[in-house]
């Protein structure tokens, strides 16, 4: 019987080595995965390389991870916010190396791991500095900028509901970079609020085929919801 | 680090990505007529000017507004007209912020702010997201700049500075995706510099993007002759205008 379905998040991540790029879903607080980054810190891997829209708000969830400076380099879009302090203070003292991608190259970079794409032209960035020393062609009469693909040792990601399968189904905005990332690594490791049955979920509403998931975690809302 | 003992941050010009500074513009609007030259000038409010782009974009358009200035458009878009708000984040048919006691975490902005769904509305992955900007599927564009150029270069992510710590966003797929790009900035920088440039001077974020520019003075089409002057605030001539832009202005035809 496939069951994909772990005990905990402490065994999810267990086999987590260091120098493994982990992927991190979520856009700022929303689809983040905050109990499998807690995990990821307990577990002690260290010289990760970490992919996620931004580099961590406030102290906690990714922040933290960045804290306990295990992260050796940061590949995303958005690090400089009004709360980022953890990663600006290890930006500026030279802690902690960043690769800063424009945000819809990011994402089709990790849709080009997971679909099995080997670079593409894209026109985001295109005459600026973050396209600095890249090919480039024209295509069209347009300018565009060749990009690889970003593929990942593991994807923490959060969903609403998953069942044994793996198929998850995600929850308004939180949906974010849960599905792309989960296609795009080796391992992917999904927290769910809610454990569903076999056959529950409803086939033509699945937004991850349970194909790019592989262990799956049930982690119940908290009583009071907080507010953002 | 405690939130009080970090380093004071650059201000940006939040354009189009998820900047979440919006005290940045607090900063920004509070040194507005700091110089003699723009005590004098008649200029736009910043919700003029938010009404005036929202006067240009047409029932059934499908928009993404950058955060900070460009945000004031949606309360001017007029009630008649089915407008649709894109976030890059994920969600289309966007509404107004939730009462108080009702925000969803799960439901947020670019800015990472809490809104609501009209009905109609989506939800969708960040590589769909994009796509609909890149793809060429998003009608109109407001972004804030540092910098325009003559020939519709953009200049909004970057300062440049060394210790500035550097962070785009979406603003580079916004302003070469969208199959109209307005920028929604004020004309002078708070030292009187003209912000639209013979060629910019803070990194590019994108070429020849731009396709009109809503400033508190005018409003401008990029065309490939220069840039020509659609509306100057009552008040202001041609020639005023002219003085205060150092680049090839076109008068309206008559």
């Amino acid at each position: 019987m496939i069951d994909k379905f772990v005990a905990s998040v402490s065994e999810a991540v267990s086999d987590i080595r260091d120098g493994a790029t982990v992927m991190i879903g979520g856009f700022g607080q929303a689809g983040m995965p905050a109990e499998l980054i807690d995990a990821l810190i307990a577990q002690k891997a260290r010289d990760l390389t970490i992919v996620n829209n931004n580099a961590g708000n406030g102290d906690t969830g990714l922040a933290a991870l960045l804290a306990t400076k295990r992260v050796r380099k940061i590949i995303c879009s958005f690090p400089r916010q009004i709360d980022s302090w953890v990663f600006d203070a290890l930006y500026r003292s030279g802690e902690i190396e960043l690769e800063l991608v424009p945000q819809g190259n990011l994402a089709e970079r990790i849709r080009a791991a997971g679909a099995g794409i080997g670079a593409f032209f894209t026109p985001t960035g295109y005459g600026t500095l973050l396209a600095e020393g890249k090919e480039t062609r024209e295509i069209d009469g347009r300018h565009y900028v060749l990009e690889y693909p970003i593929h990942a040792d593991y994807a923490l990601i959060k969903a609403d509901r998953g069942d044994r399968f793996g198929n998850l189904v995600y929850r308004k905005t939180a949906r974010n970079f849960g599905p792309i990332m989960a296609s795009a690594a080796k391992c992917t490791i999904a927290q769910v609020r809610e454990k569903a049955e076999l056959g529950d979920l409803d086939p033509e509403s699945i937004v991850t085929p349970g194909i790019f998931v592989h262990r799956v975690v049930e982690i119940p809302m908290r009583a009071t919801r907080r507010v953002a | 680090m405690s939130p009080r003992d970090r380093p004071k941050r650059e201000l940006h010009p939040l354009g189009g990505s998820e900047a979440a500074e919006p005290r940045a513009w607090g900063d920004h609007t509070s040194a507005q007529g700091s110089t003699a030259a723009s005590m004098a000038m008649p200029r736009y409010s910043r919700d003029q000017m938010a009404a005036r782009v929202a006067r240009d974009i047409p029932e059934g358009a499908y928009v993404n507004l950058g955060i900070g200035l460009p945000t004031l458009v949606a309360n001017h878009l007029p009630k008649g007209r089915e407008i649709l708000l894109q976030s890059e984040n994920g969600v289309l048919a966007m509404g107004p912020a939730p009462s108080p006691g009702n925000e969803d975490p799960d439901l947020i902005n670019a800015s990472k702010q809490p809104v609501t769904l009209l009905p109609g509305g989506s939800f969708f992955h960040h590589a769909d997201s994009f796509a609909m900007m890149r793809g060429g599927h998003l009608d109109f564009c407001v972004l804030g700049a540092f910098q325009v150029s003559v020939r519709g270069d953009l200049a909004n992510w970057h300062t440049g500075e060394p210790d500035a710590i550097p962070a785009v966003g979406g603003a580079m797929d916004l302003a070469i995706g969208a199959k109209h790009v307005f920028v929604m900035m004020e004309h002078l920088t708070k030292r009187g510099e003209s912000k639209i440039v013979e060629k910019c001077t803070y990194p590019l974020t994108g070429v020849r993007c731009v396709s009109r520019i809503y400033t508190d003075l005018a409003v401008l089409d990029v065309t490939a002759e220069g840039l020509a002057v659609v509306d100057l605030v009552d008040g202001l001539s041609f020639d005023e205008l002219a003085r205060l832009t150092p680049v090839r202005l076109l008068r309206k035809p008559a």
